[in-house]
């Protein structure tokens, strides 16, 4: 059989392998590593099923996945219930400023998300501003630690997935086909359950997934806010890392069950929606509903709520930001004291911060978009193979990737453990599928026809994919690059594993200061990566014009 | 100068799926050569073969004495026009048709007057400094059409260039490009599912079927002389009516009306008779049946005629030979005229006229 490309050695046969090469190297190989560990007992040669049954026999193990499993199901219920109503009320009603509280909604999920925790801690924790004043008007507020500030806290930082998504949808039925429905002599309702929900149906287990799997990964807010309620990242944070007792091998086996928590998941998701995704190109958007008055006053009064309570920790950081401080105490009066402390203690944190994640982005971009075109253009095994591995970070929570690159990078020759290099590289792993699902979004809707105009007209194909594909890609590579930043800056649960006192991040040192009670500094820095995401987003929402989602 | 392409056995497949039967081709220097066939026939797949976007899996592809199986796309040296144009959106007109002379390295000072004189030859000069996006289609067409030929390439490949276009603009556009080739005198293949512009605009036309050419031939011929009951279905439109040969004086049409036929060979059995509407006349003797339903078309009528037997006929009838329509339900007989007609063995679709 003849080869397409001639040369074995082509420009896209050399990308493949240098692309697979690097997910061998760097996913795969930590990652079987892992499961390797997790069989391992300290001190003992040999392979044992003795880390899973310590697991499932023991109450204070085992008592962490189901603490997990709660968590994520209670969180996943209670975004629905605020984030379908607002998507419909946005979606269907002329609500008051609709423009500016899309943008704040998307802010408050972008944002940090252990900034959340924090900030209720600020307002609400034992010490807290609210607290204190409610405590002298004699009303003692229910403790914020523990399960239900949690739920609480990742209910209002991941409700945007459901809103985003389910409005995403709700936006593109063609609004013909609600008034089919209408004019066959469906009543309002009757249209609601039998033709809208349907049909954004799969949105709504698309979004209902991602905050699932979003908060049975997550680390720090558990870590902050839980307290005696032990979730399963912050066990396996602590088997890992605590100076006595800690089992590293335990630690992997924990790392295995969470991941296979997610990976079901996520698959039976995938098998239930898996032929019901309606493709719409919607030529009539829906009709917006024009209320005045009270009404609607009414309808914009929940979405503002809810707003406003999602936005309260990004305004609280920065307002205690400004608060003076002697020691960990906030004292009366506002200052720039705690930017000078970090500027004086901490600006290592930040400028690694922006190195790692500019060096990750550079490389998140050029391996992206080779990426997502190998698995658009170059289909077949290799290419279907490529879109599992590329998507496998997302079941991955960062606290197992952080473990998994510390097991396989601690002995030469491929000693990392403690480097810059391994926190960019955990990075890339993590943040790349943004921009190879971005990135593959518009290669799909891009006529293959123009490329091979180009190819045809004399121009060899690695040639053309620099001058035609990645330049009509740009827009799509731009704001994928700017989420992967994002996202980049603000990343914690893997940081947390693998950084030492010279690679702290800002959003290591935020979690630090806070365990050592320095609030203000913890408050200065939080802000300075509030402010930075929040920029970043308008430059992301000038880029893209809307055309990109940011989930 | 202009190729000429030989293909010899090409056989392409999909899996388990044969999209060509082993073709075999000779498109002459110069000439306008068609693959025409219903969607599905393998006529684009074939086009791709010769582009270098897809694989041959058997036989050769060869310009003048050279086979280019193995030779890459980018080095065909080919000029092609796509179905949605594939302008490349990011840059003008004018750069547009400019990329393929700078990938060659040209000089800017041999690019300006070439750039120009393929706009000329388009008639779109003056929108040269336009972007893709405030082009009409039929203007896309001819950005298309002026990039692929600017090049001068040895072979110009279109791939159902007019199809995205309006029902005038397409007529139109057929003359622009028919004129274009004559004028630069490429060696063409197009692909095309529209018959009547196939007849329209080629020198030759190969009719395919499932990965088969069924006839190759000039329109003329095709349209005469099908080789195939498909050809004389898929090209025109035909009246198929079965009979039964005794002898070419003995023909038993349809079980009722016994005409002679001009037969080329000796046979004896079941064959299928082909008729074009116009080549059927109303007369007192010969098919009986009635008027189902009759179209006026401007200078003739077409008549829907159902036979005895049930079976649905077309004829048609020119305006000036008659007074007034033909009513419904009114009772005719129906000949045709036996020199105009092909006949086929019914059983291997073998032509016996």
């Amino acid at each position: 059989m003849m080869r397409r490309n001639g040369h074995p050695f082509d420009f896209w046969n050399s990308t493949r392998l240098v692309v697979f090469l690097s997910i061998l190297l760097f996913m795969i190989f930590p990652f079987s590593s892992l499961i390797i560990n997790s069989f391992h007992i300290p001190g003992k040669t040999g392979l044992s099923l003795d880390n899973f049954k310590d697991f499932f026999t023991l109450p204070y193990y085992y008592r962490t996945l189901f603490n997990s499993l709660t968590v994520a199901c209670i969180t996943m219920l209670t975004a629905l219930a605020i984030g379908l109503p607002i998507a419909y009320l946005m979606t269907r009603y002329n609500v008051m400023g609709k423009n500016i509280l899309h943008i704040l909604i998307i802010i408050s999920l972008m944002s940090p998300p252990f900034i959340g925790a924090y900030s209720w801690i600020l307002l609400f924790g034992r010490a807290g501003f609210l607290t204190k004043a409610l405590a002298k008007i004699g009303i003692i507020f229910p403790t914020i630690y523990g399960k239900g500030g949690i739920i609480v806290v990742f209910t209002l930082m991941m409700y945007p997935y459901i809103y985003l998504y389910v409005s995403g949808a709700l936006n593109n039925i063609d609004s013909s086909l609600e008034e089919a429905a209408e004019n066959l002599g469906a009543s309002k309702w009757h249209r609601i359950r039998t033709v809208t929900l349907p049909v954004v149906l799969p949105s709504i287990a698309g979004g209902a997934i991602i905050v699932f799997m979003t908060s049975l990964a997550d680390f720090g807010t558990p870590m902050l806010i839980g307290e005696g309620y032990k979730v399963l990242p912050v066990m396996i944070y602590e088997e890992y890392m605590s100076e006595m007792g800690g089992n590293a091998n335990l630690a992997s086996a924990l790392s295995i069950i969470i991941v296979f928590f997610s990976t079901s998941v996520l698959l039976i998701q995938k098998l239930l929606v898996a032929n019901r995704n309606y493709i719409m190109t919607s030529s009539r958007p829906p009709k917006v509903i024009n209320t005045h008055g009270w009404k609607r006053f009414g309808i914009s009064l929940p979405v503002y709520l809810v707003c406003m309570f999602s936005i309260l920790p990004q305004l609280t950081v920065v307002v205690t930001s400004f608060i003076n401080t002697r020691g960990p105490l906030f004292v009366k009066g506002f200052g720039l004291g705690s930017y000078k402390n970090i500027l004086y203690r901490l600006s290592k944190p930040i400028t690694n911060t922006y190195l790692y994640s500019l060096c990750s982005i550079i490389l998140i971009v050029i391996f992206g978009i080779l990426i997502s075109y190998l698995i658009v253009r170059k289909k077949g095994s290799t290419g279907s193979l490529l879109d599992i591995l590329v998507m496998f970070p997302y079941v991955i929570p960062g606290s197992v990737l952080g473990i998994s690159l510390l097991v396989a990078f601690n002995k030469p020759p491929l000693l990392l453990t403690g480097t810059a290099i391994i926190m960019i590289i955990s990075f890339i792993i993590r943040k790349i599928p943004f921009t190879v699902r971005s990135s593959s979004a518009f290669l799909q809707q891009m006529d293959p026809c123009v490329e091979e105009a180009s190819i045809s007209l004399g121009v060899s194909p690695r040639k053309t994919f620099f001058a035609v594909t990645a330049r009509l890609m740009t827009p799509g590579i731009i704001s994928g690059a700017i989420l992967s930043w994002i996202s980049c800056i603000n990343e914690l649960s893997s940081s947390i594993m693998l950084y030492t006192g010279k690679t702290a991040t800002i959003a290591v040192s935020i979690y630090t200061e806070v365990v050592r009670n320095s609030f203000g500094t913890a408050a200065a820095l939080a802000s300075i990566l509030t402010v930075t995401t929040t920029l970043s987003l308008m430059i992301f929402m000038k880029v893209s014009k809307g055309k990109v989602s940011v989930v | 100068m202009s190729h000429t392409v030989i293909i010899k056995g090409a056989v392409k497949r999909y899996g388990n799926f044969t999209a060509l039967h082993g073709i075999d081709l000779t498109v002459n220097s110069g000439e306008f050569f068609t693959l025409l066939g219903p969607s599905g026939c393998g006529k684009t797949t074939l086009l791709r073969m010769i582009a270098g976007f897809n694989t041959i899996e058997e036989g050769t592809i060869s310009f003048d004495d050279v086979v280019i199986n193995a030779i890459e796309a980018h080095k065909r040296d080919i000029g092609m026009v796509f179905q949605n144009y594939a302008i490349f959106p990011h840059l003008t007109v004018y750069d547009n048709v400019a990329y393929g002379l700078r990938a060659r390295k040209m000089r800017k000072e041999e690019v300006t007057p070439k750039v120009e004189k393929a706009l000329e030859l388009v008639h779109i000069k003056d929108l040269s400094n336009r972007r893709p996006s405030e082009l009409s289609g039929g203007q896309q067409q001819r950005v298309a059409l002026a990039r692929a030929v600017v090049i001068e390439p040895g072979l110009l490949l279109m791939d159902e260039p007019l199809s995205n276009l309006d029902a005038k603009l397409r007529v139109q556009m057929r003359t622009v490009i028919k004129k274009l080739q004559r004028r630069l005198g490429i060696t063409t293949i197009y692909v095309t599912h529209d018959q009547e512009e196939a007849l329209a605009i080629s020198d030759r036309i190969a009719v395919m079927k499932d990965g088969v050419i069924q006839q190759i031939g000039t329109p003329k011929e095709i349209y005469t002389h099908p080789a195939k009951p498909f050809v004389a279905n898929f090209i025109g439109t035909s009246n198929f009516l079965s009979c039964i040969v005794n002898s070419a004086e003995e023909v038993k049409v349809e079980d009722t009306y016994l005409c002679s036929l001009p037969l080329a060979k000796n046979f004896k059995g079941k064959a299928s008779i082909s008729a074009r509407p116009e080549h059927m006349y109303f007369t007192t003797s010969g098919l009986h049946g009635k008027i189902v339903l009759s179209t006026f078309l401007g200078d003739f009528i077409n008549y829907e005629v159902q036979l005895d037997d049930g079976k649905i006929i077309q004829v048609n009838e020119y305006s000036q030979n008659m007074e007034e329509l033909r009513p419904a339900d009114s009772e005719v007989f129906v000949k045709f005229n036996p020199q105009k007609v092909s006949v086929y063995d019914q059983a291997t679709e073998e032509v016996l006229s």
